[in-house]
């Protein structure tokens, strides 16, 4: 065991492949000469060489769609986008080309890629800065979205992205890369489709992903002051989504609440609820409780941007509302 | 025309008469894709075909002109007119014309259609929908080819509509600083769907100048000219293959039909489909090979009736073909 940051994490992940794997490469924004918007590929470029890290124009659309021409030829790319709100420009060849290709190829198109990605708000960056698409992501066929919120977590996902057949879209909390955490020594890896059961409790089941983990242990500990137990369910995958361990959790509860820290209209927490709805109904003793950000534009304002984030007291009151306690 | 274009077709035309074979590689080529073409339209008629399709009718010397330049290696990248560069690279007339009909035979199990056909096996990456976005695509194969050491290169094909997409500008910027070993090939055939580049693009319908500010060598010429093509193309793959990085070539064209099958093409007048039609290079070509006496009148048409053949053989195949399981609804979506 060793203690990461989740930073750290990931750039052992990253050292990793390109040691053993002579086709993976990384391009993206900054990434070499600089050392990354968020200093995760720090020191690569002089390790590694500008065959392997390379530094690419502001031109999201273009270079990753590079990236999937690479993919589609048998090399392995690792993106970085600056921001996950920078992938809006490249939509269209992460949909129609990464999600796409395979199926309207009758399968002869493969795109094994991983497209990392600082997600989310609270670091007062604004409305064009601080959205989630991990979200809207997940929704898309043929890509896999995942999202860690421990170290452990990061490494092992890391790995199964990069043996993956398929593009794999890896959006980093960006408040937490310093979070630290024990890792595991090996070659430890976490499946991708397996959500995980953070701190168990029997009273109600609390889900959510990424910085959204924060709130949910914050609101656990805080109702634990009471005699209640939370049981803190991460998806960690939000496309495959694992509803098998959110439903196991519920049967046990009797109770949800779910927390997107992405705007809450139709983010991956709505899917989770209704499929609640659908297949848990029999064991819940009131309504999927739903916490998410506000439906606004990110502020900028320190204040208002906290407004507008869910905190441990909504995650408290909305349990209040849906089951009175 | 430039000086360049006229350069080249010139000297296109005292390439001398040695090489029969490929002249007649040609004209099969450019007929069967008109014969397939025509077949495509007669279908769609009787219902057979659904959806949007885009016919290359009056652009195949495009097609025949560039593939015979290219290697078995080398990936080729084009738009949703796709049919006239998937017969050309060689895939198969009978799973292509089962693709267009949906069927479990086609190239993508019927499930792409006629504006995605893929074959891999022949370095034949799509048909591509979306005006412009193939062109990322075709860097990020000309980055492997070059990061492997293959070499191998990339050609990509798109149309005037799309030099006013972000991802034109931006793919050729990348394609620079990288010296991708790609080839840009501009189908300029006057109109992105029913609005001329006149109305579209500042700067006048000569788009290929756009390339030389990105540093890339670029050359205008003309795509009513099956050798013409044949002989820019080579040059440039020549120079591309010499590690010269990215080219571009710019020719002119026409389509003889509207933009799909649901469009009249009011928008054309008769004096300028006329011209066009002069030039039909279906016409221009056998007349020259007839006129050089470099094949005869028989063999001309005993190509043409293979190609008949060929095509009428493609729709047979493609109406006896079973649609695809129910089942494949769900496959090819993950690895």
């Amino acid at each position: 065991m060793a203690e990461l940051t989740i930073r750290q994490a990931i750039q052992r992940g990253l050292e990793e492949a390109l040691q053993n794997d002579p086709n993976v490469f990384i391009m993206g924004e900054d990434i070499g000469k600089y050392g990354g918007a968020y200093a995760v590929t720090s020191g690569f470029l002089e390790k590694y060489g500008p065959k392997r890290i390379k530094d690419t124009p502001i031109s999201e659309a273009t270079f990753i769609g590079a990236g999937i021409g690479a993919a589609a030829a048998g090399l392995r790319p690792v993106i970085e986008i600056m921001s996950i709100s920078f992938s809006l420009v490249a939509f269209d060849q992460i949909v129609n080309m990464a999600g796409n290709l395979r199926y309207m190829s009758g399968g002869q198109i493969k795109v094994p890629m991983v497209i990392r990605a600082p997600t989310g708000a609270g670091l007062q960056l604004a409305a064009t800065h601080s959205q989630s698409f991990e979200t809207w992501l997940a929704e898309v066929p043929g890509i896999k979205c995942v999202a860690p919120s421990t170290p452990a977590d990061a490494l092992g996902l890391l790995r199964s992205a990069l043996s993956d057949g398929n593009t794999v879209v890896f959006a980093e909390p960006a408040q937490m890369y310093g979070v630290k955490g024990e890792v595991p020594d090996g070659r430890f890896t976490v499946p991708i489709g397996k959500a995980s059961v953070q701190r168990s409790g029997s009273d109600v089941t609390f889900v959510s992903y990424g910085h959204g983990m924060r709130i949910l242990h914050g609101a656990a500990a805080e109702l634990a002051k009471r005699g209640m137990e939370a049981e803190v369910v991460d998806l960690r995958s939000l496309s495959p989504l694992d509803m098998d361990t959110v439903i196991a959790s519920v049967q046990k509860t009797n109770r949800a609440l779910t927390l997107d820290t992405a705007r809450r209209t139709g983010g991956i927490m709505a899917e989770v609820a209704a499929r609640l709805q659908e297949a848990a109904s029999d064991w819940l003793d009131g309504p999927v409780a739903r916490v998410g950000a506000e439906d606004v534009p990110w502020p900028y304002n320190r204040e208002l941007e906290q407004e507008a984030l869910p905190r441990v007291e909504d995650v408290l009151s909305a349990l209040k509302k849906a089951y009175g306690v | 025309m430039s000086t360049r274009a006229a350069r080249v077709k010139r000297r296109a035309h005292v390439n001398g008469a040695g090489d029969k074979q490929e002249f007649l590689e040609l004209y099969r080529q450019m007929y069967l894709i008109r014969r397939f073409e025509e077949a495509c339209g007669e279908q769609y008629s009787r219902g057979n075909i659904r959806g949007f399709l885009h016919l290359y009718i009056g652009e195949e010397a495009i097609a025949a002109g560039v593939m015979s330049t290219l290697r078995p290696d080398d990936y080729v990248v084009t738009h949703y007119r796709d049919h006239g560069h998937a017969l050309a690279r060689g895939l198969d007339t009978n799973r292509i014309m089962a693709e267009l009909f949906g069927r479990a035979t086609g190239l993508s199990k019927g499930k792409g259609g006629s504006m995605h056909l893929f074959d891999a096996s022949k370095g034949f990456m799509g048909g591509h929908a979306i005006v412009g976005g193939q062109m990322p695509l075709a860097a990020g194969l000309a980055l492997a080819c070059q990061y492997k050491g293959t070499g191998g290169m990339a050609v990509v094909f798109f149309g005037d509509g799309a030099v006013n997409q972000g991802v034109f500008h931006e793919t050729m910027n990348l394609a620079a600083i990288w010296d991708l070993p790609l080839l840009f090939f501009l189908e300029n055939n006057l109109y992105g769907m029913g609005t001329s580049a006149e109305r579209t693009r500042a700067g006048g319908v000569d788009i290929y100048p756009i390339a030389g500010s990105y540093g890339i060598e670029a050359a205008m010429i003309d795509g009513m000219d099956v050798l013409a093509v044949r002989e820019a193309t080579g040059e440039a793959v020549k120079k591309i293959r010499a590690g010269e990085g990215p080219k571009f070539i710019e020719a002119k064209t026409y389509r003889f039909q509207g933009h799909s099958m649901a469009d009249p093409a009011r928008y054309r007048d008769q004096a300028e489909l006329d011209y066009w039609l002069s030039r039909d290079p279906l016409k221009s070509f056998p007349k020259m090979v007839l006129d050089r006496e470099v094949a005869t009148e028989e063999e001309l048409a005993d190509v043409r009736k293979s190609a008949d053949a060929e095509v009428a053989s493609a729709v047979k195949f493609a109406l006896e073909s079973p649609p695809p399981a129910k089942s494949e609804l769900f496959t090819d979506v993950y690895a």
